[in-house]
């Protein structure tokens, strides 16, 4: 048993962190209040690999393994959740897909501009009527000769509109419930495909949420990615990495607003003691540590299972629940540290209470987490 | 073009210094960083090896941490590194620094040699212009701007009031001021390749030097911190009287005015 991180770990995350406070943390602030989507900010993650961490170098990827990734959107969500997810729902719902179930020529065409960060990708499971249950799904797809043609819409899409890339579900035969749905690879601009309502999000704000729609959408049959049929377990494999990147993401929402709690607690005095030499104060802090240590063993272990190509399920359920609780916790009380100023926005603490909370609805409700988690734990 | 960083790992600047028990600066749990005007001086060498290719070698002294500071920048894009590394250098000073880093440099071509202008712990900006003496090389210190013409460098650098523009020839050991440039993260990709380039380790003897070649011609005698900062004085009194009081304390007290 050994709990340290290795020499690249640590240059990862001292680069990342730099690269963090130095850039993307002075305006996140802004890019909040105006739901502004940083465009520059996603080209420097391209530049300095965090588009491709866990990919090979075949595909222009850095071939590093899922600690190094979620130490990076751990660092990035610290200082802005957004760009966090952003990164996460690019690598995770649609590069790795890709990378899992796609052809050679697939992985050629698509995942190397992925790994590179020249094209940005999306992924579309949700709908209206299909949110935690992906049977509901009422997007179709038809072979007709060579093609598919795709009608129907998807909604909350995480980095829809500035994606290039999308890998979204589609029903083929609705006879077959779940075991009907396929997954597709979409471009942009294909003639039929737009960009629906933008979402106005409590949190992760300078995040783009988009809805889909898809009117007489044609795509060539070499873009269905793997077999039809399969869309449902390409779906639920994809959601069960992509775990590992939201459970990163609430790690460093917490551990961002746990230190801004503990900064503060220092300067500010009441009662001629500052608030850390306050028992009540210093068992808050002592509390959001000891949460925070233990969310990062189990995003950590779920990594570590990840690399050695082990069933992932359990491990990045109970990461991403965890974890989204536990930035749920320490979000709302370093709030309460910081009081009156904690409520107003010119603190980082309120803006991360606001972004915690979506930690435990997407990818799987906290509470759809449990259902996977007793599902793998029963079976036995 | 062959190009040699010369670089010091030093305490992270909001590292908190303590002395130990035998009066010695305690590295203890301290974070190690590559000194920060040596990022510049790496940074100004990756850009002269785009544009006129050849190579970027680092050279360092110090313990076995200091691979961690030349692995940041071997990531940044430097090719290799050579780190003098013997428990027999104890404490050194400038000169044995300087004659040590000579001795190592002898199997290293050059055509530029580039340093920080200072190193953060403990500023004597002595080392990489000793060097250049050892070397017979020309050195230009704190320099802001840098262009090669052939076997010539032009080189801004910073003077009190100004700036000066200096003709040299090469090779020329220059020492980066801040200014000079913007460093580059380490991307992830050079991180993954940096465990793969060398860092090579020299003792002293590998390079045909006992410490007795090399005595030191200064030792630290004694470290002290700095006094712990007093609280404020509040004059107290009628507004006229606590001025003239104010007044008096500045100038006898604090001798500020």
């Amino acid at each position: 048993m050994n709990f340290d991180l290795n020499d690249d770990h640590n240059m990862i995350r001292k680069m990342v962190r730099d690269f963090a406070e130095t850039e993307v943390a002075p305006g996140a602030e802004e890019r909040d209040e105006n739901e502004e989507f940083p465009l520059d900010l996603w080209k420097k993650c391209g530049e300095l690999g965090l588009a491709g961490i866990t990919f090979p170098e075949e595909y222009c990827g850095i071939g590093a393994d899922y600690i190094s990734y979620a130490i990076a959107i751990e660092e990035l969500s610290r200082v802005d959740a957004s760009l966090g997810v952003t990164i996460s729902a690019h690598s995770s719902l649609c590069a790795n897909p890709i990378y899992k179930f796609g052809t050679d020529a697939q992985k050629e065409k698509y995942l190397t501009p992925l790994a590179t960060g020249e094209k940005m990708g999306a992924f579309g499971l949700t709908e209206s009527l299909a949110g935690s249950d992906a049977s509901g799904t009422r997007t179709t797809a038809v072979r007709v000769g060579d093609e598919y043609v795709i009608n129907g819409s998807k909604i909350f899409i995480t980095n829809g509109y500035y994606a290039d890339i999308y890998v979204i579900t589609a029903q083929m035969d609705k006879s077959k419930g779940n075991r009907g749905i396929a997954a597709f690879i979409l471009e942009k601009g294909t003639p039929g495909f737009t960009f629906g309502k933008k979402e106005k999000k409590m949190g992760i704000r300078s995040s783009a949420t988009y809805e889909l729609v898809f009117e007489d959408v044609h795509i060539p049959a070499e873009n269905l990615l793997g077999e039809e049929g399969q869309g449902f377990k390409i779906a639920m494999t994809t959601l069960d990495f992509g775990r590992i990147g939201i459970a990163a993401q609430a790690l460093g929402i917490a551990q961002g607003a746990y230190e801004q709690a503990l900064k503060y607690s220092k300067e500010r005095s009441q009662f001629n003691q500052t608030l850390s030499q306050m028992p009540i104060i210093q068992f808050k802090l002592a509390d959001m540590a000891m949460q925070i240590e233990a969310a990062r063993l189990l995003v950590y272990q779920a990594c570590y299972v990840a690399d050695k190509h082990e069933p992932v399920s359990k491990y990045s359920a109970m990461a991403k629940a965890f974890a989204g609780d536990t930035a749920n916790m320490v979000a709302t009380e370093a709030v309460q540290v910081l009081g009156g100023y904690g409520y107003t926005r010119d603190y980082p603490v309120e803006r991360m209470m606001r972004d915690a909370k979506i930690t435990q609805i997407y990818e799987g409700t906290n509470e759809i987490q449990r259902v996977v988690i007793a599902a793998n734990i029963l079976k036995d | 073009m062959n190009i040699v960083v010369c670089l010091k790992q030093t305490f992270d600047t909001e590292a908190k210094i303590t002395l130990d028990s035998t009066g010695k600066i305690d590295t203890n749990g301290v974070n190690l960083v590559m000194n920060p005007y040596d990022e510049f001086a790496v940074e100004e060498a990756l850009k002269l090896k785009e544009k006129f290719g050849g190579e970027v070698t680092l050279i360092s002294m110090g313990g076995e941490r200091v691979q961690e500071s030349l692995r940041t920048a071997l990531a940044m894009g430097c090719d290799q590194a050579v780190l003098v590394s013997d428990p027999a250098i104890d404490s050194p000073d400038e000169w044995v620094t300087a004659e040590i880093l000579a001795k190592a440099l002898s199997q290293i071509p050059y055509d530029i040699l580039l340093a920080g202008r200072i190193a953060v712990d403990d500023g004597s900006s002595q080392v990489a212009i000793r060097l250049a003496d050892e070397l017979n090389i020309p050195s230009v210190s704190s320099i802001l701007k840098l262009e090669i013409e052939g076997t010539k460098a032009m080189v801004t650098r910073e003077i009190d009031g100004g700036t000066e523009l200096i003709e040299v020839d090469l090779p020329v050991m220059l020492t980066a001021q801040k200014g000079l440039n913007v460093p580059r993260y380490p991307s992830m990709m050079g991180i993954m390749k940096a465990k793969k380039k060398e860092i090579k380790i020299l003792t002293l003897s590998d390079l045909g030097l006992s410490e007795a070649d090399i005595p030191k011609k200064m030792t630290i005698k004694k470290y002290s911190l700095p006094n712990p900062r007093k609280g404020g004085v509040k004059v107290q009194g009628e507004a006229g009287d606590a001025c003239k009081e104010l007044a008096r304390l500045l100038r006898e007290e604090a001798k500020v005015i």
